[in-house]
């Protein structure tokens, strides 16, 4: 294992696999010269030259539509949007052709492509800054989407998510870029899409979150395990394919669940968690499921506003809480 | 948006405000050429754009090739007699094959949008006879059953789409709008106006990277034009020095909007210059001027890495689409465009030059209009795909077990 920032360990999985396979290559908006908005692709240019990490003019619509045609003309594209608030200036060419051109070709098409880049709230950005796409990206059959929490499950995946053949959004953060983790240094290491991580065990109240909140949602369960109890934490790490099996049988053991997601809370990735868990496992449930969402307005500016904005540990707690009749 | 963790670079522009010789400034070398030049761009990554303004006027002198009708000779572009014939048979299978598409949507074998390429026809036979088929590609919008049927697809293939078959080129997923052919580079077919033009861009990149000398040809329609996909992609094509044609097919109608009521600038080849493009206006219903006028933006500019734009002025004898009877056109305008008709004027060609009898002609729409009606009775006797085939290609994994 190595000690990696997650930009660093982003940096290993583009780097190792564009020197197993020279049809991959990066484009975006500063990914050569400056070495990276947010440095995940520093130094690639130096080691892969100008060929295959390009720079872009802003040009979102533009550059994503190269990537899926350069996709279906034999090649593998990591295409990075600087943040996923930009993605929506090129949206149509990532959700009306990146996941339906293999469909209406009868599958003649490969689209073996990886849009990616930070994705949700950071900091003091207000509301065009601050976009959480997981839920919408989501709702496009033929599109996975893929959301990590921890710099190792960042490489794994991203490892995988450049071996696809179909198209992954791979949404990362710009809160946790520098931080810091342990991260496996294995040959050919990848992690399935599909597959939840149990961070934490424990007995009383199932916490589901990804991304950011996977971090609010263990340090809920410290606070509670102070209070006496056990929250077992799951990180669904892929948003879809989603793994709702672990999510169930968590809610089988501990009969209770809490889902935190920094997104909207309007057909959200909760919402879809909360409908699938009372679908498979009403009858165990003891409590009705509680959301820790943002509200329902656009990200503020105002520091107070933006405290109140993002899903906390404390808030979090405290739904835990009543769904534990404890409050 | 600057980086938050850690500081950016400090840009030397010591040199940046150099004396420049003119307010015009050259392009850098692309990113994606192999001249080594990028990696002295790298050391010196500041603008070589000069701030100093010149006195007086900035003039320039422009010049644009035109392609018109009844200039060019078959062997003159290199058809001997068969192919110059086999050109008339192209034309006239996209002519018969849509006549019938227009009675099977009115009997209900055919649902959907249909939009109708009918007067079009030399655009795409004379573009077509001016590719490497199979290596080059072309990439279309959603008036695509012309393309389709030139380059090749099978016209049982082809109506067995339309019919919504599991026997189409699509397999029944795609209708009207999205002809594809993997094989023959056929990338669609694409039913977004201007969403396609960015695909071409990847295309070619694709083959650039790739070391080969293939092209792309994009063809959209006037009304594409107008979408910002347009300008990014003639953009990204002239920086990365991309091997495609932008091909105009301008039918003078973006739905019902007649083109000169929607541009500020209408002489569409003119936009190419924009992106330093060398640009060409040519007449459409010539399949020799398309063919001229596409073979020289391909091995003049396109083999050589430089994206350019042809304007192709044509005109679309039907309404937008099938449901559309065109009553903004004025009185007599569809009689005067049908008397340039590319077809009729073929056939003309081949009787003048000996190379066809009327009698021959006729036998050979006699020929073709049987092949289209085998076609259909073939799409009509296949079957709809089963039901359970709505799952599949939606992801490249059979049996995909996450489909909600």
């Amino acid at each position: 294992m190595a000690t990696l920032q997650f930009r660093e360990a982003l940096r290993a999985a583009m780097t190792e696999e564009m020197e197993r396979d020279d049809d991959i290559f990066l484009i975006g908006e500063e990914v050569a010269e400056y070495d990276g908005a947010y440095k995940v692709s520093k130094g690639m240019l130096d080691q892969f030259g100008p060929q295959r990490v390009i720079d872009t003019p802003i040009s979102e619509l533009g550059f994503a539509g190269l990537g899926v045609g350069a996709a279906m003309n034999g090649l593998r594209p990591i295409v990075e949007f600087m943040t996923f608030n930009f993605s929506y200036v090129g949206f149509d060419q990532v959700v009306n052709n990146a996941p339906n051109v293999r469909y209406m070709s009868g599958g003649q098409f490969e689209m073996p492509i990886v849009f990616r880049g930070p994705n949700g709230a950071a900091g003091q950005l207000a509301a065009t800054h601050s976009n959480s796409t997981e839920a919408l990206y989501s709702n496009f059959p033929g599109l996975k989407v893929v959301s990590p929490s921890i710099p190792d499950d960042g490489k794994g995946l991203l490892k995988t998510a450049i071996r696809e053949d179909d198209p992954v959004i791979f949404l990362e953060s710009e809160l946790m870029y520098g931080l810091k983790d342990e991260v496996s240094e294995e040959a050919d290491y990848t992690i399935p899409l599909g597959s939840a991580r149990v961070a934490r065990e424990g007995s009383d109240v199932t916490i589901v979150a990804h991304s950011k909140s996977h971090h609010v949602a263990m340090d809920a369960a410290e606070q509670l395990a102070e209070k006496g109890y056990e929250a077992e934490v799951i990180d669904p790490r892929t948003i879809k394919p989603l793994d709702i099996d672990a999510i169930v049988e968590s809610v089988v053991k501990t009969n209770r669940l809490v889902v935190i997601d920094e997104s909207n809370p309007f057909a959200s990735v909760a919402s879809e968690i909360t409908h699938r868990v009372q679908d498979r496992a009403f009858d165990y449930l003891d409590a009705p499921i509680l959301r820790v969402t943002a509200p329902d307005v656009p990200a503020p500016y105002a520091p107070n506003l933006m405290d109140a904005y993002m899903p906390g540990a404390d808030e979090t707690v405290d739904k835990c809480l009543r769904v534990l009749y404890a409050e | 948006m600057a980086d938050q963790n850690e500081k950016t670079k400090t840009d030397g522009t010591d040199e940046a405000g150099k004396a420049a010789e003119a307010a015009t400034t050259e392009p850098q070398p692309s990113p994606l050429s192999d001249n080594g030049e990028s990696e002295a761009s790298r050391q010196h990554p500041w603008t070589e754009q000069s701030i100093d303004i010149p006195d007086g006027p900035i003039e320039e002198t422009l010049s644009f090739e035109t392609y018109p009708a009844d200039q060019f000779e078959h062997d003159e572009l290199g058809f001997d007699d068969d192919e110059a014939f086999d050109l008339l048979r192209s034309m006239l299978l996209q002519r018969r094959f849509e006549n019938r598409c227009r009675q099977m949507y009115q009997r209900q074998k055919i649902s959907g949008f249909l939009h109708l390429y009918i007067g079009q026809e030399a655009v795409s036979t004379g573009s077509v006879n001016a590719i490497r088929l199979g290596e080059d590609s072309i990439i279309t919008a959603y008036r695509d059953h012309g393309m389709g049927l030139a380059m090749g697809i099978d016209p049982e293939d082809g109506m067995s789409e339309l019919f919504g078959k599991r026997t189409g080129c699509s397999k029944g997923k795609g209708g009207s709008m999205h002809f594809f052919d993997h094989d023959r580079k056929m990338m669609g077919g694409h039913g977004i106006v201007g969403a396609h033009i960015p695909l071409s861009t990847g295309i070619a990149f694709a083959e650039k990277y790739q070391g080969t000398d293939n092209v792309c040809l994009c063809f959209f329609g006037d009304g594409a034009m107008h979408q910002g996909a347009f300008r990014e992609a003639c953009n990204l094509a002239g920086i990365y020095d991309l091997p495609i044609v932008f091909i105009c097919e301008n039918n003078q109608y973006a739905m019902g909007t007649a083109v000169d009521r929607a541009f500020a600038k209408p002489d569409l080849f003119k936009h190419g210059y924009n992106f330093d493009f060398p640009c060409s206006l040519a007449s459409g219903m010539d399949v020799f001027s398309v063919n001229k006028a596409v073979g020289d933006h391909i091995e003049s500019y396109a083999r050589e890495g430089q994206p350019s734009m042809l304007e192709v002025r044509t005109y679309r004898y039907q309404g937008h689409s099938i449901t559309d009877p065109a009553d903004y056109r004025a009185e007599g305008e569809l009689d005067e465009r049908q008397s340039e008709d590319a077809i009729v004027r073929l056939q003309q060609y081949l009787i003048n030059h000996d190379l066809a009898t009327e009698d021959e002609i006729d036998a050979l729409d006699d020929e073709v209009k049987q092949e289209v009606s085998d076609a259909l009775d073939a799409a009509d006797a296949a079957d709809f795909p089963d039901e359970e085939a709505i799952y599949d290609d939606v992801y490249s994994q059979d049996d995909y077990p996450f489909i909600a």
